[in-house]
């Protein structure tokens, strides 16, 4: 029966002031897991454990043995309670609960009829509401503002500036790119695709800019322009 | 035979109660402890409670016969006198008829009864103005068994063990009966007592250090501390 290390004056362990907990079965799994990790490495940890053991065995043969109370105990308690003032049963605060409780406290019979009657009175309901709006609602939509001389159009915003689809020759360089950019106040919108750039120009008329498309054809450094929506 | 009747009775009180009879109450007295039930009887403590609070009187009998031995067996411990332990019962069990309203179940009940019957033990002690909590208290009552020595000369390991477990202080009694014999975790026992967690732990360690102390002196070398 040689257990543990001599900790006298040593300031115990972590994992050694668990081991009572381990060798009751009350650790959490985590803790319990650092225990027989600790047991598995430390044969001293291990001996101290078998000594817990022994302990925990006895004190339960201990506290076995003390017997049980006589009757006297409870005959005592019911006397007292007896002696107590009546109590009247607190009503619960708890809506589920207690329309659960009146509900339980329905015949079948009644909740039955009382089922019945609820759906009767849900159908009447869904059928006056239905009559009501078929009645109060005019044949066709209607706005507030609308007129039937006139027409109605939507204002979606000024018409989408014009662009094309350019493909530069192989030899132009970047400055004389945005000279032409500059030229004809236009702006690339999106990336060499294919080696196609959209470009996008300033508001013009329809027969302008098919004129400064053929014009813009025929820059040197232009290979291909095509109009893009 | 008296456990058979003690199943019986309990399983007809719990019928009456509408509680489920979980088939491990039919095994409780082979496979546990007196007095100590499944822990899938726990949920339904609260249960009782909460018809305790209603004032149900069907419902304290279910809980008394599930809870009485280990808290006299607790209370036992404490007082150290058979008579006054009876009587905590008594008041410990009158104490949840009437608290039973203002549990909030934040512990087991199990762990709620120990301390209604630790507090009800030292209140008890304090008017016998026997409340020396320290060796001198433990030395003074009267042990009818063998000396250490004696028995330690008949060689019984066990016996000399239980002796000086006996001696403890009631301090270091109570802790190592709360974790050894009720079965609660380091937070539990610090509701209970009142104490730290750390404290419970370094608590129980000194406890198991004076048994080893006690061990020694009655001819028991163990090697720790």
């Amino acid at each position: 029966m040689v257990a543990g290390k001599k900790m006298t004056e040593q300031t115990p362990e972590e994992i050694e002031l668990l081991l009572p907990w381990h060798a009751a079965g009350t650790l959490s799994a985590r803790d319990s897991r650092r225990v027989d990790e600790a047991l598995a490495c430390d044969p001293e940890l291990a001996c101290q454990y078998a000594a817990i053991r022994e302990e925990y065995a006895e004190t339960i043969d201990l506290n076995e043995s003390l017997g049980a109370p006589s009757g006297r105990a409870l005959q005592k308690l019911f006397a007292a309670i007896d002696a107590e003032p009546a109590r009247q049963p607190k009503p619960s605060l708890n809506v589920a609960t207690r329309l659960g409780s009146f509900f339980s406290s329905l015949s079948p019979r009644t909740l039955a009829w009382s089922a019945s009657l609820g759906a009767l009175a849900l159908v009447l309901q869904a059928g006056v509401i239905a009559a009501v709006l078929l009645h109060g609602q005019p044949a066709s939509f209607e706005t507030a503002s609308l007129s039937d001389s006139e027409t109605i159009t939507r204002d979606i915003g000024a018409t989408p500036p014009p662009r094309a689809l350019v493909r530069f020759a192989p030899a132009a360089r970047i400055s004389d790119i945005t000279a032409l950019l500059d030229k004809y106040q236009a702006s690339i919108v999106d990336g060499a695709k294919g080696g196609m750039f959209r470009l996008q120009f300033a508001a013009v008329s329809k027969d302008e800019f098919a004129k400064l498309l053929s014009r813009l054809q025929g820059e040197k450094i232009v290979s291909l322009a095509a109009a893009t929506p | 035979m008296e456990s058979h009747s003690f199943q019986r009775n309990y399983c007809y009180n719990l019928k009456k109660l509408g509680l489920p009879i979980e088939p491990s109450i039919l095994l409780i007295r082979p496979i546990l402890r007196d007095g100590q039930l499944s822990a899938t009887l726990a949920a339904s403590d609260d249960v009782l409670i909460h018809r305790i609070a209603q004032g149900d009187r069907l419902a304290m009998q279910v809980l008394y016969g599930r809870h009485h031995v280990r808290v006299f067996r607790f209370g036992l411990r404490l007082v150290r006198d058979q008579q006054l332990a009876e009587d905590l019962i008594s008041e410990v069990f009158l104490d949840v008829w009437r608290q039973a309203g203002k549990f909030e179940g934040r512990s087991a009940v199990s762990t709620w009864l120990l301390a209604i019957t630790r507090f009800k033990a030292l209140s008890a002690l304090r008017r016998r103005r026997d409340v020396e909590l320290d060796e001198e208290a433990a030395d003074a009552i009267e042990d009818t068994s063998d000396d250490p020595e004696v028995t330690v000369q008949k060689k019984d390991t066990s016996a000399v063990l239980r002796q000086c477990l006996s001696k403890l202080s009631a301090e270091h009694r109570e802790i190592v009966d709360l974790v050894y014999y009720h079965e609660k975790s380091v937070e539990e026992v610090a509701g209970i007592v009142g104490i730290p967690e750390n404290t419970v732990k370094t608590r129980l360690f000194y406890a198991r250090k004076k048994l080893a102390d006690l061990l020694t002196a009655s001819g028991i070398e163990r090697g720790w501390p």
